[in-house]
């Protein structure tokens, strides 16, 4: 029943978020655009002019574009892929009969709460270390060859920290999923014979899609820019170098602007076609 | 009717879901015995898991080399700051959006949300060159304006969500009485709605207090939080996983505690509603 006073008072109420976010949008994005045309060099000389496309092609042919985005890619699908699995799991388990299953619940999310910074360091140094690191230990108590996590197997140790950051998130949202799930329906289903993999994949899965949907969407979101989780662990070597990580190379350690903007929009368009993506299946599943 | 569960199962899953619950937390509960340990004690052979000489010496040499305080602070300042100041923000959106709906509504929600997906290291330089411009750089002000705009999307649209549960005919009764916009909003919005701010504002705090790419491109000394206090162990100096595992500890606590007190609200509110 919203008159057109109502209307438009709404309007005004909408309007400081809507322009922040128009602004925090296009500002930087314009300034970004500008410096990509450019040769910006701050510590050697400063704007050395306009180069056209330049930087836009010299980024893309530089050996290490493809395979940042490869890495980018393989982190996002690979962390998606354990926290959904493990997830759904974890989401079924917490949701049998069990005692202290309160407790269990508070274990399991407070990976979530562990800053990046301090889950990075911790994980480097006390597990992945190759000679004082709890995995050494381990791997040498069956008698096995200690690994050097972070150059000889750096994919596997990134995604491993980043899902262990990262399967609460889905768990919790799994399992409020599940709690919802009409357990009588479970039951007709057995009782007309249904194997429990058939229960899972007919009647479990699809009550989770809508769910699955969420844990992708905002994960992805927040997977796309990694940062702290390189920063601190392999400084983006060994192949771990992702497309953020190259850009903030590029603009901050061999300092060229002008280089290191043209890689931001490439990275802006990247993360616009996973955008894209994401909010069709977004759009159709929620019911904003 | 509810099957039956025989006792058997249900140790069975209580073993399971404890070993489980346990091996994830476990990187957590190691760095918190660490950081007791003696240096030597904590890279042992073979490890020691509670047979060690319990000492606070760790915590004391933390707080001697840098001055936790100020780092607290700052991460509170910046967390909380940014916060409130998102929800100031937000509430007049969300409201509108929740009960002045229009064909717009959901593009706009859709929009802001994408706007996160924007990376962050693509816009780092002009934002860098903003901030010194603005004579903001390293200053707790430019970060709060930062960590709020990165997080407003998510606020507008989980106060959306709480908003949208709320009947809309007790807002047209209130109107029908004589309230005011104000009024009604001050009145009987706020009340109904402080468990979703609530919820709100503590998914926020924790967001904003764990971000990790902009406050540690954009402070130095000055307005530099606990994200930056932790990074700077990240450079190793002979012995020093025990005096690591107590920063870190300082550094997760406040969070820790604050998450586990609160892991219902969060739950409904991480899912945007859209997960019952």
């Amino acid at each position: 029943m919203a008159t057109q006073h109502s209307r438009s008072a709404a309007r005004l109420m909408m309007a400081p978020a809507v322009i922040l976010l128009l602004g925090w949008m296009l500002v930087p994005l314009t300034m970004t655009l500008y410096f990509s045309f450019k040769k910006y060099l701050p510590m050697r000389g400063g704007d050395l002019g306009w180069v056209g496309f330049e930087n836009y092609i010299r980024f893309v042919t530089s050996s290490s574009f493809w395979p940042s985005v490869v890495t980018t890619l393989t982190i996002v699908g690979g962390v998606l892929l354990i926290t959904v699995v493990l997830g759904i799991f974890l989401a079924i388990l917490l949701n049998q009969p069990m005692w202290g299953q309160g407790i269990v619940r508070i274990l399991v999310i407070a990976p979530f709460f562990v800053m990046p910074t301090v889950s990075a360091l911790v994980w480097k140094n006390m597990f992945m270390d190759p000679n004082y690191g709890l995995l050494s230990y381990l791997w040498e108590f069956f008698g096995a060859q200690p690994v050097e996590w972070l150059s000889k197997a750096s994919m596997t140790s990134i995604i491993t920290i980043v899902s262990w950051q990262w399967l609460p998130f889905a768990t919790l949202i799994l399992l409020t999923a599940i709690q919802s799930l009409d357990s009588e329906q479970l039951e007709a289903a057995e009782m007309d014979g249904a194997s429990a993999p058939k229960r899972f994949a007919y009647i479990t899965l699809p009550h989770l899609g809508r769910a699955i949907t969420v844990v992708i969407l905002i994960q992805t979101i927040f997977l796309l820019s990694i940062f702290a989780e390189i920063f601190v662990t392999t400084g983006g070597a060994f192949g771990t170098k992702t497309l953020s990580y190259l850009i903030f190379q590029r603009v901050l350690e061999s300092q060229n602007v002008g280089l290191g903007s043209a890689g931001g929009v490439y990275a802006i368009i990247l993360a616009n076609i996973v955008a894209i993506f994401l909010m069709r299946i977004v759009g159709k599943n929620l019911d904003a | 009717m509810a099957r039956a569960v025989t006792t058997n199962r249900k140790i069975i899953n209580t073993a399971v879901a404890w070993g489980i619950g346990l091996l994830v937390f476990f990187p957590i509960l190691w760095t918190i015995l660490t950081s007791f340990k003696t240096e030597a004690q904590a890279i042992a052979d073979p490890p020691i898991f509670l047979g060690f000489d319990w000492t606070l010496e760790n915590y004391a040499v933390v707080m001697e080399r840098s001055d936790y305080g100020k780092y607290l602070w700052n991460s509170i300042v910046i967390a909380g700051g940014s916060t409130i100041l998102g929800i100031i923000i937000a509430v007049p959106a969300a409201w509108s959006m929740a009960f002045v709906p229009s064909k717009k509504t959901k593009d706009i929600l859709l929009w802001m949300l994408s706007t996160k997906m924007l990376p962050a290291v693509g816009v780092l330089y002009p934002i860098y060159l903003l901030f010194i411009k603005m004579g903001i750089l390293d200053s707790k002000i430019g970060l709060v304006i930062v960590l709020m705009l990165i997080n407003l999307p998510i606020i507008v649209w989980m106060l959306y969500t709480y908003f949208k549960e709320i009947p809309g005919e007790i807002l047209e009764a209130a109107r029908m009485d004589g309230a005011s916009l104000k009024e009604e909003v001050i009145y009987i919005l706020t009340p109904m709605a402080i468990p979703g701010i609530a919820s709100t504002l503590l998914l926020n705090v924790i967001l904003a207090w764990n971000e990790a790419f902009w406050t540690l491109n954009l402070t130095a000394a000055k307005a530099a939080p606990l994200t930056a206090f932790i990074a700077s162990y990240s450079s190793p100096e002979g012995l020093f996983y025990a005096k690591l595992s107590a920063a870190s500890t300082m550094a997760i606590a406040p969070i820790l505690i604050l998450g586990w007190f609160s892991q219902k609200q969060l739950v409904s509110g991480l899912t945007f509603g859209a997960v019952k």
